[in-house]
């Protein structure tokens, strides 16, 4: 029993030491990310945007320097997350949680914001109801639902009919699969199929063909990444899925770099909806792009601007706050934050603590001999709507 | 739906070839020599990276860098088999299992601080590139070459076990050990010899694989997997039973994921499973 | 811990002075007490190292014991874990009858699998752990109405360990509770190898053949060890989960076999400690290279595994074993290994 008081008093006094907002002092920020195993791109890209903000703006915010204490997830293991966010606050004393690219890891640190009432700064996990889990937390990415739906009334309005949805077998693909088919149905389309592929697959070919053998005229495809946008690519080339009878239509994922770069002029005409993407014609933009580059040799990514973004709040938050650590004043000061960043205007819905920016329709083109997603088309000021929905 | 289930069969038999090129140096040093080497996949890897850094940074055609991968990773494997692996020839399984896998870590990491963690691309030339129609199936050329590739390579290898005197030594030696020495066939250079060719084969499928599966470092982890479900089904020492093991893995998969794509990742298990239940030595296996 | 012993009249006499607790023994559990003190910031670590320390040593059981090898024994932790947090979900929170549930889970589990295993040897055996595993793992993940797929399962509450010891932020009572779960699955395994049971356990991996022919039954003496340590197995998962209020795949993931049997080997197999030294030195070592340069831990874990295979063939303990039975560790630290007198000469 005396344990759990002296536990409890470290605590409240940790607490009180943080929210002692004077001249003297560093906030720590703990990210938790995914620097090795098989997301380990997605953590140092993350890292990398939260590296480029802290050399642009210096690392003193109000009077305070800013510690990033950095923690290796290592892939989706919540045990993991949950286990690291309790020892940043525990061990490294940090005041605010940040990162978090796969959304388990993301809703089990959400726990530990809640129990240890910490600001949690969510720079990526995209599921709509990762941001319901803490009143402390804010999102700086995009959510699944909102990207997909646009997508399928997107996809409706620009003349298909029967669509096939072929997603990833968990929840991030259970969630664009809803959206677009929601959307796409409500518009008046008729989903002819679907199917879910396990999460690890590697070969596309048996799916792809279930799917052209259910004669659509649209493909929805969503994938989270990694190898598996080069292996759909190449088997949509290998299968023989004419691309102009056929669209193929997914989340932005699907047509990223390192997917274009495998999948070679087989990936030339793929359709995706995004909030980002380097080739985003704006000035903030491009001096992104070449500070990013310039600093670590390649492009950024969605990830990169999620950190890149997620840092701003933190800077800015902490600026309205005037250096207090406080959870509460935090949220509150993050609600309704707006400004320009690399991928468009954007902003903090003060109701939800959500993200609210501009959807990108893109299309691969090649430009300058090079694999680009040029926009076609974009949707402005979209919000998670399941969140909304709930709401109602 | 009979072509469109043709053409996913093909595609099936494609990557059963690749995982009998990675598995066959397994299965035959395992049989030889009782040797558990976790660590084939690494020479897999090798093959793999040396592939795409003589593509990517030397601009070598790729063709050309496959003889390169083999001899790549067999050399490596000689290396680590003279320093390393040499002394546990007599000591238990775990210990082999242990060692190798020690080695798989340090290559993991190795790979990941030299090339970083984003999958290699890997750019073919054209003429391997697309797809045929035949008799309205689609077949991908990459594949064809793939198919025909390891065919010849297992024609080649049957022929060195059959009608060659060195085919002959690594073929007592795999019956029985004791016999082959005791009637002066040294067997220590026959398996030298044999497991610098094996790892070299598997350094050849990593740099086939690129194409079709990708490369990162986790490769040399992911694929053991799949390497061991071969060759225990297979039977150790058995080429045939590498090479049958592989087609059933690779259709199977493919199989199960086309037609029942809700249970297509059990399939797999399920098979090896109740295939060993029943031959415990594998499918051609002479012992367990 | 098996020292070798002065010239002995039978086995009965051999298990008697086994049995005995050594002062060294003693130190050991008195110092797993030290992190309460000495490291209070530490203690979700210190029940990590003992969860996984317990998970250790129901492998012992079967590989250091009996000589089965087993790439898949994450299937009853994983299963024990889910066993504990669907008790959580579906409203029964305490924490001690959980854990039951969560043994009696794993252990049906591993009666069933327990007549499979003890019909196969060598690779096969391997080959059939490792694929059960695996089919475990991917209906798990199918089973995402049930077990919460990747995302893990939500809603996993505890009540307070006796009404009164919250599971908290700090992990104190997370730490006691695994501390106190290990110490008497401890004994109980203590017990069990120091018993003429235990003994033929280790006959029949030297020599199951000759154990059939002396007359002891081998099948059903392996299926008893392998339903047993499947309950084990299964309460260390369910005591992951209860302390850290979540459980996903990554309880049933190959990856997980693979340490826990890389943990065993590393401490010493057959040896009880031997699992208990291995995860306090891998767990601790993975948690600061982790913290220098995440990116690469892997290759100081792989360079010590080859280190230990070539110069510690017996792992940690064995070589420090040899050091402590030889000539000159006797003279120094005899007094710690020897057992503890009671008024009766052995």
């Amino acid at each position: 029993m005396p344990r759990i008081m002296t536990g409890l008093a470290c605590l409240a006094a940790t607490l009180l030491a943080a929210t002692s907002a004077h001249a003297q002092g560093t906030v720590k920020v703990g990210a938790i990310l995914s620097y090795s195993g098989q997301f380990a791109d997605t953590g140092i890209q993350l890292d990398n945007g939260i590296k480029l903000y802290m050399k642009q703006h210096g690392d003193t915010v109000a009077g305070k320097k800013i510690e990033i204490v950095r923690k290796d997830n290592a892939g989706i293991a919540p045990d993991v997350a949950k286990r690291l966010a309790q020892e940043s606050i525990v061990r490294d004393k940090v005041d605010i949680l940040a990162g978090f690219d796969l959304t388990p890891n993301a809703m089990a640190a959400a726990d530990v914001s809640v129990q240890a009432k910490k600001f949690m700064v969510n720079m990526n996990a995209a599921t709509s109801i990762v941001i319901t889990k803490s009143p402390y937390m804010v999102r700086t990415s995009f959510t699944v639902a909102m990207v997909n739906e646009a997508l399928g009334t997107w996809a409706y309005k620009t003349g298909s009919r029967r669509a096939y949805t072929l997603v990833s077998d968990f929840a991030p693909g259970h969630d664009g699969e809803q959206a677009f088919q929601r959307a796409f149905k409500e518009a008046g389309g008729e989903i002819v199929g679907s199917a879910r592929y396990p999460t690890s697959n590697i070969d596309f070919t048996a799916f792809i063909q279930r799917a052209k053998d259910a004669n659509p005229d649209v493909i929805y495809i969503w994938t989270p990444g990694g190898t598996q946008p080069a292996a759909i690519g190449k088997s949509i080339a290998e299968r023989g899925i004419d691309k102009s009878k056929i669209r193929i239509v997914g989340q932005g994922e699907l047509a990223f770099e390192e997917a274009l770069k495998g999948m070679g002029d087989a990936g030339l005409g793929i359709i995706t909806a995004f909030h980002y993407d380097y080739n985003h014609q704006s000035p903030t933009n491009k001096a992104f792009v070449e500070a990013y580059n310039a600093e670590f040799k390649r492009n950024p990514d969605m990830f990169s601007v999620g950190g890149y973004d997620g840092m701003h709040v933190i800077y800015e938050a902490l600026k309205k706050t005037n250096g207090n650590t406080d959870a509460e004043a935090l949220v509150n000061a993050a609600k309704g934050l707006k400004w320009e960043s690399p991928r468009g205007p954007m902003s903090i819905d003060p109701e939800t603590r959500d993200v609210v920016e501009t959807v990108y329709i893109r299309k691969v083109e090649k430009v300058n001999g090079q694999l680009v997603n040029v926009e076609i088309d974009k949707i402005e000021n979209q919000k998670d709507p399941s969140n909304a929905r709930m709401k109602k | 739906m009979i072509t469109s289930a043709f053409g996913v069969l093909f595609d099936g038999f494609a990557y059963g070839m690749l995982l009998f090129l990675l598995s066959v140096g397994l299965s035959v040093t395992l049989g030889m020599m009782n040797f558990v080497n976790l660590a084939h996949c690494t020479f897999g890897m090798i093959g793999g990276y040396v592939t795409v850094t003589l593509i990517n940074s030397f601009g070598w055609p790729f063709l050309a860098t496959l003889p390169v991968a083999f001899l790549a990773a067999a050399a490596f494997s000689i290396v680590c088999e003279r320093t390393m692996f040499r002394r546990l020839y007599r000591s238990t399984d775990l210990d082999q299992c242990l060692l190798t896998i020690g080695l798989v870590f340090v290559s993991i990491a190795c790979t990941a601080y030299v090339y970083g963690t984003i999958q290699q691309p890997v750019q073919l030339p054209d003429y391997l590139r697309g797809s045929v129609q035949m008799a309205g199936i689609t077949f991908g050329v990459y594949r064809i070459f793939l198919i025909v590739f390891a065919l010849i390579v297992t024609g080649a290898l049957v022929a060195t076990l059959e009608y060659t005197r060195f085919g002959a030594q690594v073929r007592a030696a795999v019956d029985n050990q004791r016999m082959a020495r005791g009637l002066g066939i040294n067997v220590d250079s026959a398996f030298a010899i044999t497991f610098a060719l094996g790892s070299g084969l598997a350094g050849l499928g990593g740099a086939l694989a690129i194409d079709i599966v990708g490369l990162d470092p986790s490769f040399a982890l992911a694929y053991l997997v799949y390497v061991l479900i071969v060759v225990a089904v297979g039977g150790l020492g058995s080429i045939g039973g590498s090479f049958v093991a592989a087609m059933l893995l690779g259709i199977s998969d493919m199989a199960g994921k086309y037609y029942f794509p809700a249970i297509g990742s059990f399939l797999i298990y399920l098979v090896m499973i109740s295939l060993l239940m029943w031959r415990p030595a594998g499918l051609f296996g002479k012992r367990v | 811990m098996t020292a070798p012993s002065p010239a002995i009249a039978g086995p009965h006499q051999y298990l008697e002075t086994q049995i005995r607790w050594r002062v060294i023994e003693i130190l050991f559990w008195l110092s797993t007490l030290l992190p309460f003190v000495l490291a209070p910031d530490y203690l979700v670590l210190a029940s990590q190292v003992a969860i996984t320390a317990l998970f250790a040593l129901s492998l012992d059981l079967i590989l250091g014991y009996a000589g089965i090898i087993s790439l898949g024994h994450a299937a009853f932790f994983g299963f024990g874990a889910y066993a504990a947090g669907l008790t959580a979900k579906w409203g029964w929170g305490e924490p001690i009858t959980g854990l039951a549930i969560a043994g009696v889970a794993a252990g049906l589990l591993g009666y069933l699998m327990s007549f499979i295993i003890a019909r196969f040897r060598h690779l096969a055996l391997i080959m059939i752990t490792l694929g059960f595993g695996l089919l475990l793992l991917e209906a798990a993940n199918s089973a995402g109405w049930l077990t919460g797929g990747a995302d893990g399962l939500q809603g996993v509450r505890m009540w307070p360990l006796f009404g009164m010891f919250k599971f908290d932020l700090y992990g104190v009572t997370a730490y006691w509770y695994a501390l106190i779960v290990l110490f008497v699955l401890f004994l109980v395994a203590r017990r069990l190898t120091n018993s003429p049971f235990g003994l033929s356990l280790r006959g029949i991996r030297e020599n199951a053949v000759r154990m059939r022919a002396i007359g002891a039954e081998s099948r059903p003496h392996l299926r008893k060890i392998y339903t047993l340590s499947a309950v084990m197995a299964g309460i260390a998962g369910a005591v992951l989960t209860q302390t850290t209020e979540t459980v996903s795949l990554g309880v049933l993931d190959f990856q997980r076999s693979a340490d826990i049997l890389v943990i065993l080997i590393l401490g010493g197999a057959g040896r009880l400690y031997g699992g208990i030294v291995g995860a306090i030195i891998y767990l601790i070592a993975r948690d600061q290279f982790s913290g220098i340069n995440p990116q690469y831990w892997y290759f100081p874990i792989g360079v010590l595994l080859i280190v230990v295979v070539l110069f510690l063939p017996n792992g940690i303990l064995g070589g420090f074993a040899q050091l402590i039975y030889s000539e000159r560790g006797q003279r120094w630290f005899g007094w710690l290994t020897g057992p503890l007198r009671r008024g009766r000469k052995s």
